[in-house]
């Protein structure tokens, strides 16, 4: 059974492209064939720079033939419908058959379609998929027709087997296949034949081509770590750059270069993001010290002089650029210095946040007067957490952060720390923006925690101010992360701060909008909070029924608490204990609501330990009152988990009880009675949660 | 054409050597050779060689210097490779020919740079005009890391498709010429031929008027001046393509696509010096580039329309 190999060969293909590319060539090309009949039996594809390859082993010479039988028209229908039916399945009339079905008598004909050779499927599959490959973006070049993500030039497409291998004919708008192919742009010019994926491979290599892109990365990442440690430094792992980095190179080449002294005063972030975005340069650290004292640069040559032209070049390259991020520093700090943020802040009037929620700077004011009246709630002096919304999104307008967008915040900080102001502010600058994913951390300094607040809570009282919820997969402006990230602020900084009134708050500073006048639906803001939620502790293992169980008590807007009370449940409910207890609640709660409701009347004056008759009765009597003697102090500090134990205990008094005792006995001060126990069972057991609410 | 391994590879030795051995090179190649566009622009793509002649049908080759303007890279002279007024090479051919790489890597190896001690490679950029209406898919070229050309395959031009399309190289003179002549500063890099009489420095020529520049960009340059001369471009470029096809003196059918087009490169590079003087806030931003974008592409739909855009009379 032979093998195919495939290969497009192309103008320099994006790096971030090329692994999908290669993929979606093997997906779109074994599914074709797949489609048409053939089988085979293993599959891989390669990208480099400049050619996707496929490579497909034991394929299947040919489709098998299909036959298959279709009902025509009945017989003696007009000569006409039979005639058509013979168009249409490609039969003569001699090949017609009669048979008797149910309903009636019907010609039928065998339609064989003949298998095709592998070659003629190969043809049809790779020529549809160059015509409709899924780049993200393509073009078009000279005057030809066809698409590709940069001009397409060959098409290698060889069958081999055990007696030889021929080339399976293709044709794209004039590009016909052949067995040939290129080695390294420059140090493996000209055009070579190939006989099998292997031999391809080889002779790839020979002309300084590294076909697997896991292996040029795994060259750079070696060759990196290794000079680092010559040198005493450290590489700042980066697998994103690494990946892009392993994409523009053929034949990686691995150079260890200097910074220049001038700039090793630059903050670390700054020297790291300039490298790598402009030029793809891994930094060194020192583990020492934590600056960034060299870079590591792939190039993808060798040359006689081992890199040292290349090298200096790249190093003069940096020194330009590096030149100018520290002219923008510098024109940064002198600001900061002479004129304060405020010198920034005043320019973000002229910046849109939403149409329909002003500018950056009116945001701004919002974000302050909000964070200055929750600062009470989150342990903060409201001056500092006022000062630091104020400033905290300054750096917006600085030089740096223009240049480099994925620095804001970080500038903010050091541009507060050379303004001189307070620690807390510098801080809140960087951190209240966080926590900006699942993984990310939640900032704890209260300062830094009531802006991050803050600014998320008037994002999403806002945005429903003006309707612009989330809806299914859509979610433009990351209200989802930033609800998770309120969550995530209030329960591991363990605020008491009750949901309602911040979103009150929240939406009385943002004021009318649109058509609502006011924040109308803060119910619907906590419930979509109350989802949040549940996703939330879904992935802490949490069981959705208990958050419901919890979110059915008074006060559930109280996050800390809501969760405290979850937790403490969950953790009860793995135990034996804890789930014969719900058994037991659920028992005693049917058959008082079921009594409540025959007799119109609540039981809940207190049951009276005197009428108490069986042993058991009387052990639960007791028992309850060595449960309330633990559960409310527990209670009163919190502390759930103890309750939760205390009422854990109950289980075996509360079966006993049941075993031996009709509740419904025909002495009604007897029934009275139990019936106010059970009642005093729901509301001790009901403290933490709502405990009907939970399954089973 | 000119086999690549018989152009000399001796390094220049000044920046105009540069210039002139690129011009002998791409005239070998088959290019007419112009000269610069006599307005203020801010990239070779702006004359009217290259944005409007890239649409229609018409076959065309063409190189060229271009004097170009951006008021905001201004830095007074003292960056090593930031200016405000700096020199590209521009050369484009439609339709792309296949071999374009090739060809232009025998541009560079005409200028003196070895391929094998450097580290050429082709970095995707895509390449956009928001002013012009004008993408195109290509690549920054780059030598040892750094950015030497701008690599384009046009599709899309004033808003039109590109059929066929141009392949457009795009050479940053100043910053290649440094790195071929080995200098740091590009106001230490020789002019001419450093072994001639009066030996000039590129800072001998142009280290006063960035100064100059720099400061009338960033403090001085009148805005309100700036905005009415905006305004009046825009009115003009206008006025100039409603005027009916024919001329009413010589009966011909005249469409002033050229005069109209030079109002909107004025309007352009008014944007970019109201940009440098800081006047211009982000909301505003967007509406102005908008306005320039709505000339280029009145410009281009009226060229289409003339015999060098590939318009043939119905008689």
């Amino acid at each position: 059974m032979p093998d195919l190999l495939i290969e497009l060969f192309s103008e320099e293909i994006p790096a971030r492209m090329q692994s999908k590319a290669a993929n979606d060539l093997k997906k779109l090309v074994t599914g074709g064939l797949v489609d048409a009949g053939l089988t085979y039996e293993s599959a891989a594809c390669f990208s480099t720079p400049r050619r996707l390859c496929l490579t497909l082993s034991g394929l299947t010479q040919e489709s098998p033939t299909l036959s298959e039988e279709r009902r025509g028209p009945k017989v003696g229908a007009p000569d006409k419908a039979i005639e058509g039916f013979l168009r249409g399945a490609g039969v003569a009339r001699a090949d017609l058959v009669e048979r008797e079905e149910k309903k009636g008598s019907f010609y039928f004909a065998t339609v064989v379609t003949p298998g095709r050779s592998a070659d003629v499927i190969i043809s049809e599959v790779l020529e549809k998929t160059i015509r409709t490959f899924p780049w993200p973006k393509s073009m078009r070049w000279g005057s030809s027709p066809l698409r590709w993500v940069r001009p397409l030039h060959r098409i290698l497409c060889i069958l081999t087997d055990e007696t030889e291998t021929r080339i399976v004919p293709v044709d794209v708008e004039g590009i016909q296949a052949s067995d040939k192919t290129e080695g390294h742009r420059f140090m493996g010019p000209g055009v070579f034949s190939v006989t099998s994926f292997e031999n391809y491979e080889s002779q790839l290599k020979t002309r300084h081509v590294v076909l697997s892109a896991d292996e040029r990365a795994a060259t750079i990442w070696h060759d990196a770590t290794n000079m680092a440690f010559a040198a005493g430094l450290e590489v700042v792992e980066d697998p994103g750059l690494l990946k892009e980095v392993a994409g523009l190179v053929e034949w990686p080449v691995v150079l260890m270069g200097d910074i220049d002294e001038t700039f090793l005063g630059l903050p670390p972030e700054v020297l790291q993001t300039s490298m790598k975005e402009h030029q793809k340069f891994f930094s060194l650290r020192n583990p020492k010290t934590g600056r960034i004292e060299k870079f590591i640069t792939v190039a993808n040559v060798e040359t006689k002089d081992q890199g040292a032209t290349i090298l200096a070049g790249n190093q003069k390259v940096l020194f330009a650029r590096l030149s100018d991020a520290k002219f923008f520093w510098e024109n940064d700090l002198r600001v900061a210095k002479t004129d304060g943020l405020s010198a920034w802040t005043a320019r973000l009037s002229n910046v849109t946040f939403h149409r329909e929620l002003g500018s950056q700077s009116a945001r701004i004011a919002r974000i302050s007067a909000l964070a200055s009246d929750i600062a009470t709630m989150t342990g903060a002096v409201p001056e500092l957490a006022q000062q630091a919304a104020e400033v905290a999104k300054a750096d917006l307008s600085s030089e740096m952060v223009y240049e480099f967008p994925e620095l804001q915040g970080l500038m903010g900080r050091y541009y507060a720390e050379a303004a001189g102001l307070p620690g807390e502010v510098a801080n809140a600058c960087e951190e209240h923006y966080s926590p900006l994913g699942p993984s990310d951390d939640v900032p704890t300094a209260p300062v830094s925690a009531t802006v991050a607040l803050a600014d998320k809570l008037d994002t999403l009282a806002g945005f429903w101010a003006i309707d612009e919820k989330p809806t299914g997969s859509k979610d433009p402006y990351a209200l989802r992360r930033a609800a998770l990230g309120v969550i995530r602020l209030i329960l591991e900084n363990k605020f008491v701060l009750p949901l309602n009134a911040a979103f009150g708050k929240a939406a009385e500073i943002v004021g009318p909008r649109g058509k609502d006048t006011t924040l109308a639906n803060v119910g619907e803001l906590r419930e979509f909070f109350h989802d949040r939620l549940k996703v939330f502790l879904k992935d802490e293992g949490i069981r959705h029924d208990v958050i419901d169980a919890c979110i059915a008590m008074d006060g559930n807007d109280n996050l800390t608490s809501l969760v405290a009370r979850a937790r403490a449940l969950n953790d009860v409910l793995s135990t034996e204990d804890g789930e014969n207890l719900v058994q037991g609640f659920k028992r005693a709660n049917n058959i008082l609501t079921q009594a409540e409701e025959q007799d119109g009347v609540e039981y809940s004056f207190g049951a009276d330990p005197k009428f108490a008759e069986d042993e058991t009765e009387k052990a639960l009597f007791a028992a309850l009152d060595k449960a309330d003697q633990k559960i409310q102090p527990a209670m009163s500090s919190e502390d759930f988990p103890t309750a939760m134990e205390a009422m854990a205990e109950l289980r075996e008094p509360i079966d006993a009880f049941f075993k031996a005792v009709q509740v419904n006995s025909e002495n009604q001060i007897l029934r009275r009675n139990r019936l106010n126990l059970l009642s005093r069972i729901r509301s001790t057991c009901n403290q933490i949660a709502e405990l009907k609410h939970l399954d089973g | 054409m000119l086999d690549a391994a018989d152009t000399k590879t001796t390094t220049p030795r000044s920046f105009q050597e540069i210039i002139l051995r690129l011009q002998t090179y791409w005239a070998e190649q088959g290019c007419a050779v112009l000269q610069p566009y006599d307005m203020e622009v801010g990239a070779g793509t702006f004359h009217p060689a290259t944005t409007l002649r890239s649409l229609g049908s018409q076959a065309w080759a063409a190189a060229y210097v271009q004097p170009s303007r951006r008021p905001t890279d201004g830095r007074y002279g003292e960056n090593p490779n930031r200016l405000q007024h700096y020199y590209q090479y521009q050369v484009i051919i439609k339709p792309s020919p296949p071999n374009l790489q090739e060809l232009y890597l025998g541009s560079l190896k005409a200028i003196g740079i070895d391929m094998d001690m450097h580290d050429i490679r082709f970095v995707e950029d895509d390449w956009e005009s928001p002013t012009l209406g004008a993408w195109g898919l290509g690549w920054e070229v780059w030598c040892d890391g750094m950015e030497v050309s701008q690599f384009t395959y046009f599709q899309q031009v004033g808003g039109h498709d590109c059929s066929p399309v141009s392949g457009e190289l795009t050479y940053g003179l100043e910053r290649l010429a440094i790195y071929i002549l080995g200098c740091d500063h590009v106001m230490d890099m020789p002019y001419n031929d450093p072994q001639t009489p009066i030996p000039l420095t590129y800072g001998d020529v142009f280290k006063q008027t960035e100064e100059e520049y720099s400061r009338w960009n960033f403090d001085v340059a009148d805005t309100d001046v700036l905005l009415r001369h905006f305004e009046e471009a825009e009115t003009e470029c206008a006025r100039i393509l409603d005027h009916p096809a024919e001329d009413p003196k010589t009966g011909k059918r005249i469409i002033m696509v050229h005069p109209a087009y030079d109002q909107c490169i004025k309007a352009s590079h008014v944007f970019n010096l109201l940009d440098a003087r800081g006047v211009i806030s982000v909301t505003e931003r967007q509406a102005y580039i908008g306005r320039v974008r709505a000339l280029a592409k009145k410009c281009a739909d009226a060229f289409v329309l003339t015999g060098a855009g590939g318009y043939r009379d119905a008689e």
